[in-house]
């Protein structure tokens, strides 16, 4: 089975989980994003565009299985895809404090990312209720939850081997 | 990265303008009956999990049982947390079928008993997904209830699946009545957090007192109703306040429904769609 195959099955469990099971698991008034870790995860394993195609996908498959306004966790976690890729890509990917480090900082973006969507879209919404009461326990849970995912990501989506460098070189005159 | 961005901003513009009706809303419904089963299956399989989840959350919550609960071994634990399981289900749906047959339901009213599919999502969504739809008569505006009280109201319908706005979210607004002093008023969400709801705009010669029980008051004004059936219980007042300054009483209310967990509801069809409002 291909990466890409499991990237998507990957993406897909995570976001029918996440709708349905995990954003019901209020611990301390908030819920971890299963979803939006295991794409912090893929995208810090595979690289830029494929987070932001596996943010886009799941983004999607959460507003579509909620019945909410189509587009907007697809927005949100494209650009949260991308941005993860991209620290992987330059700097982060054999840090071992990447993982986490990411989990932080974009939980914390996408949180006011999506206040200020919804904010955007009319919604009545308190900010004290959405970025502190429940941003701030879900990001605490995203990272508990954020090692064991990385891991089985990693599992899953097995770093392909490095390629064989030539041990010696003829020159043919 | 860019082409996704532009395709997510054009996604959320037409879904915006269209508001539940288009073309891209059948799609949706579509897309949604397609991961119903995927959705049921996810719920069916994490409920297990779910109800373990919720036992060590109860005894957080409840120290007096926890050190009840500590005293049992692993297995009657274990057991424990299975009889609970069923439990639970058994109340919720038995509370539902002695709420169809009780006094209080109704009569222009045929119920549809669904399972809840989706939880709220966040901060941003006080609104569960139920598992009946359009085919199975689900119109929106249609009242929602659990066994215990008025829950909320169904704002968008798909083939198989509703939206159901819960009362605690922000833009939910119930036309409410005290049973006992008549004195009427609005019911909204309140400020502290899910589980508060406040009955506002209540003249304050009007006589409310901690304890009294709030229906929905089910106005009907020549062509015009509410859309809300009378005498559907919403819950009961824990305080009553007022300054000199205000112009109305402060009247907060426990609601009867559990909004943090609720897996089974009513969603109530007009029997009678010509003479709906």
């Amino acid at each position: 089975m291909s990466n890409g195959v499991r990237t998507a099955l990957l993406v897909f469990v995570a976001a029918l989980l996440q709708a349905s099971v995990f954003s019901s698991v209020v611990i301390a008034g908030g819920a971890p994003d299963v979803l939006l870790v295991t794409l912090i995860s893929i995208a810090l394993l595979r690289g830029s565009v494929p987070g932001a195609a596996a943010g886009f996908a799941g983004g999607l498959i959460v507003d579509v299985a909620t019945l909410g306004t189509l587009g907007v966790n697809a927005l949100l976690l494209t650009v949260a895809g991308y941005w993860a890729g991209r620290y992987g890509e330059t700097t982060g990917r054999d840090r071992l404090h990447a993982p986490l480090l990411s989990i932080v900082v974009i939980t914390l973006l996408v949180g006011v990312g999506a206040y200020a969507l919804y904010f955007l879209l009319g919604e009545d919404v308190s900010a004290r209720h959405a970025l502190v009461t429940t941003l701030l326990p879900g990001l605490g849970l995203n990272l508990i939850v954020g090692g064991p995912i990385y891991g089985l990501c990693r599992w899953v989506l097995k770093p392909a081997a490095p390629p064989i460098r030539a041990q010696e070189v003829e020159v043919v005159v | 990265m860019g082409v996704l961005v532009l395709l997510a901003l054009a996604l959320i513009t037409v879904s915006y303008r269209q508001d539940g009706g288009g073309r891209l809303s059948s799609a949706e419904n579509a897309a949604a009956a397609v991961l119903r089963p995927f959705q049921v299956a996810a719920e069916r399989v994490a409920q297990p999990f779910r109800d373990v989840a919720s036992w060590f959350d109860g005894l957080f919550d409840a120290r007096s049982d926890a050190k009840r609960l500590q005293a049992e071994n692993e297995r009657l634990r274990q057991q424990l947390v299975q009889n609970q399981s069923a439990a639970r289900e058994n109340a919720t749906l038995r509370s539902l079928l002695d709420y169809q047959t009780g006094p209080s339901y109704p009569k222009d009213f045929d119920g549809l008993t669904a399972a809840v599919i989706s939880q709220p999502a966040g901060a941003f969504a006080q609104a569960v997904v139920v598992a009946v739809g359009a085919k199975d008569g689900v119109e929106p505006s249609a009242p929602v209830v659990t066994g215990d009280g008025l829950i909320g109201l169904v704002t968008r319908v798909g083939t198989r699946t509703s939206r159901v706005t819960l009362l605690t979210d922000e833009q939910s607004a119930v036309s409410a009545l005290d049973v006992k002093s008549g004195a009427s008023g609005i019911v909204r969400h309140g400020r502290g957090g899910r589980s508060t709801l406040v009955l506002d705009l209540v003249p304050k010669e009007e006589e409310v007192r901690v304890g009294d029980t709030i229906v929905t008051s089910g106005w009907r004004s020549n062509r015009l109703s509410s859309l809300y059936p009378p005498h559907i219980p919403i819950g009961t007042v824990t305080s009553v306040g007022q300054t000199d300054t205000d112009l109305y009483k402060q009247v907060q209310v426990a609601p009867f429904a559990d909004f943090t967990s609720i897996d089974a509801v009513i969603v109530l069809v007009r029997k009678d769609v010509e003479n709906a409002p």
